[in-house]
């Protein structure tokens, strides 16, 4: 079995309803127009407050409001962004980079690292040392994952 | 410097690759002297696990001596030598804080890729695949390990590497099968799949007070170290009705406590097993449960049933009825070492756990790929394959 088609055995093992869920959250459009995208900080909302935020969050201020809110039962503290202009998104947005939730999604988990750890993690490079067909899907993938998924 | 790399499904070579650097702070570099084969390897060498690339260096399960330390590490220091848990933890998000370090929500860089597979994001691996973060294995002559300070652990005076390696993956991820599927004194627990880490949840059950203990695999060597060197009880599979068999040694009760050690690939007999593999051939299915199913039948009322063996996707004859009448509860996790990791090199140190026995096969990394050879085909009384970059 080739590994492309380990991938697309994955996406049929989940039936056509699966599927089409999953493919609609990995690249759908949204349902609610401009939702808040959030995460959820281990930390007092002190270390959230206006003045102190770390470089990420300063990046995002021109183009999303931002809401700090306690988390409860001790979470931490539930950090949250929505975009001034929602802009451009879907499937083809989304597989271009031109959607600027990703840019949010990022930022959102830039800051929430920073505040956490003191660092952003960074994936070794080069990522791998071969270029094939497959490859090129997985890397383009990767390139959008830390502005994609569900926040 | 010299790797095992994958090269597509069940194609591995050993090739040369840009060395490790440093690429954040709090990272050391580990020069890596012993890494093994694990069960999950398998998983991806096949083709199951989504997201490889032709080229990504493989390997998780590691010992190795620090040769280079980032300006934000504390505690690690070179020269020393250490035991890397193969999932990384940030120590300081919500789910590290809480104990569940494979759960860490700042070590995979990739989190897009599986919250959307699975609705959010476990941490990352070593050698795992770019869904599981990306970072390269540690079948190499080094490795960057991130977060050092939280996942690399030195290894005791009085315990000696070749011990120690296992506390990296399978000692740990089989005590957590045991510990969070609830196991207490008085307990009979079957533990289904006898590779290391179906014996290291065994051997975790008896140190946990179970009364009795039923391993069960269909490899004749491995129920032999299951009986001889865990010290508990066994059932070939193949040769016996497992579900009747748990009954008579319970009382009829039931084992208390199912840990499931397996996987997506489990083997059965008869129409069980063409069933799941024509399933997963018209991609009906990702994962083939027989171990989990018959677990699920087989536990007691009320009892517990933990999943340590790897699942990628969606599985068919899922037993809900069974699970929700019986009120059951089901748990499952990737390992979260750090928890355990200095317990149990402490209980190495005292004798109380052994896992020398697993390593069946040596070799330095130029024959890495017979390892897996032996390994995935359980040739030779293949239990673990321990490789030696330094070698
Ligand atoms: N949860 C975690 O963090 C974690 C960590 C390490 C490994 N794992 C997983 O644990 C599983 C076991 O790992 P391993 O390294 O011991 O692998 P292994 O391949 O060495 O052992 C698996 C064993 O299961 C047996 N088996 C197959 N079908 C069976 C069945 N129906 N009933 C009983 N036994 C059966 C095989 O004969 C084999 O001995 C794998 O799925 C691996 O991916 C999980
Ligand atoms: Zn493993
Ligand atoms: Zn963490």
């Amino acid at each position: 079995m080739k590994r492309t088609v380990a991938v697309a055995a994955f996406v049929a093992g989940l039936g056509a309803a699966g599927a089409r869920r999953v493919l609609s959250r990995a690249v759908g459009a949204e349902d609610v127009p401009n939702r808040w995208l959030t995460v959820t900080v281990n930390c007092p909302p002190e270390s959230l407050a206006e003045g102190g935020r770390p470089e990420p969050l300063a990046r995002l201020e021109p183009i999303a409001e931002i809401r700090i809110t306690p988390a409860p039962g001790g979470r931490g503290t539930e950090l949250a962004a929505r975009l001034r202009e929602p802009g451009p998104t879907g499937p083809v947005a989304r597989a271009t980079g031109d959607d600027p939730r990703q840019k949010v999604r990022s930022a959102l988990r830039e800051a929430k690292s920073l505040i956490e750890t003191g660092e952003v993690m960074r994936p070794d490079a080069p990522p791998t040392t071969r270029s094939t067909p497959g490859g090129k899907l997985v890397e383009l993938a990767t390139r959008r994952a830390g502005g994609e998924g569900r926040l | 410097m010299k790797a095992l790399v994958w090269e597509g499904v069940n194609k591995l070579a050993v090739e040369r690759v840009p060395d490790p650097e440093i690429r954040n702070d709090q990272d050391v570099i580990v020069k890596v002297t012993a890494s093994t084969t694990c069960g999950s390897d398998l998983h991806l060498i096949g083709g199951y696990v989504p997201a490889m690339r032709a080229g990504d260096v493989i390997g998780h399960e590691f010992v190795g001596e620090v040769v280079e330390v980032g300006p934000g590490v504390r505690h690690r220091k070179v020269g020393e030598r250490v035991v890397v848990c193969s999932f990384v933890g940030c120590g300081r998000c919500w789910y590290c804080a809480n104990d569940l370090w494979s759960l860490c929500d700042n070590s995979n860089t990739n989190a897009g890729i599986t919250q959307a597979m699975w609705g959010y994001e476990p941490g990352a691996v070593f050698g795992y695949s770019h869904a599981m973060g990306g970072l390269r294995g540690s079948h190499a002559e080094y490795v960057r390990v991130p977060f050092a300070d939280y996942g690399a652990f030195p290894i005791p005076e009085g315990v000696d590497e070749t011990s120690a390696l296992f506390a990296s993956d399978s000692v740990p991820t089989g005590w957590m099968g045991a510990d969070l599927g609830g196991v207490g004194p008085g307990d009979v627990v079957a533990v289904w799949g006898c590779g290391a880490v179906g014996q290291m949840a065994a051997r975790a059950a008896v140190l946990l007070g179970a009364e009795k203990v039923i391993a069960i695999d269909r490899i004749p060597e491995r129920l032999a170290m299951a009986r001889d060197v865990i010290g508990v009880e066994t059932i070939d599979y193949t040769t016996t009705d497992v579900g009747a068999e748990l009954r008579e040694r319970t009382g009829g009760r039931g084992p208390d406590v199912c840990v499931e050690a397996v996987g997506m690939e489990a083997h059965t007999t008869g129409p069980e097993q063409l069933y799941d593999q024509a399933k997963t051939r018209l991609r009906m299915q990702t994962d083939r449960p027989a171990a989990v199913r018959e677990a699920i039948y087989a536990c007691r009322k009320g009892g517990s049933v933990f999943v340590l063996g790897v699942f990628g996707g969606v599985v068919d004859k899922f037993p809900l009825g069974a699970l929700m009448n019986k009120g059951l509860t089901l748990r499952a996790a990737q390992m979260h070492g750090q928890r355990y990791i200095p317990m149990l090199l402490d209980r190495i140190a005292k004798g109380e756990i052994s896992t020398r026995h697993l390593v069946t096969h040596e070799m330095p990394l130029d024959e890495a790929p017979r390892a897996y050879d032996l390994f995935k085909n359980k040739k030779d009384g293949c239990v673990r394959a321990v490789i030696r970059p330094a070698a």
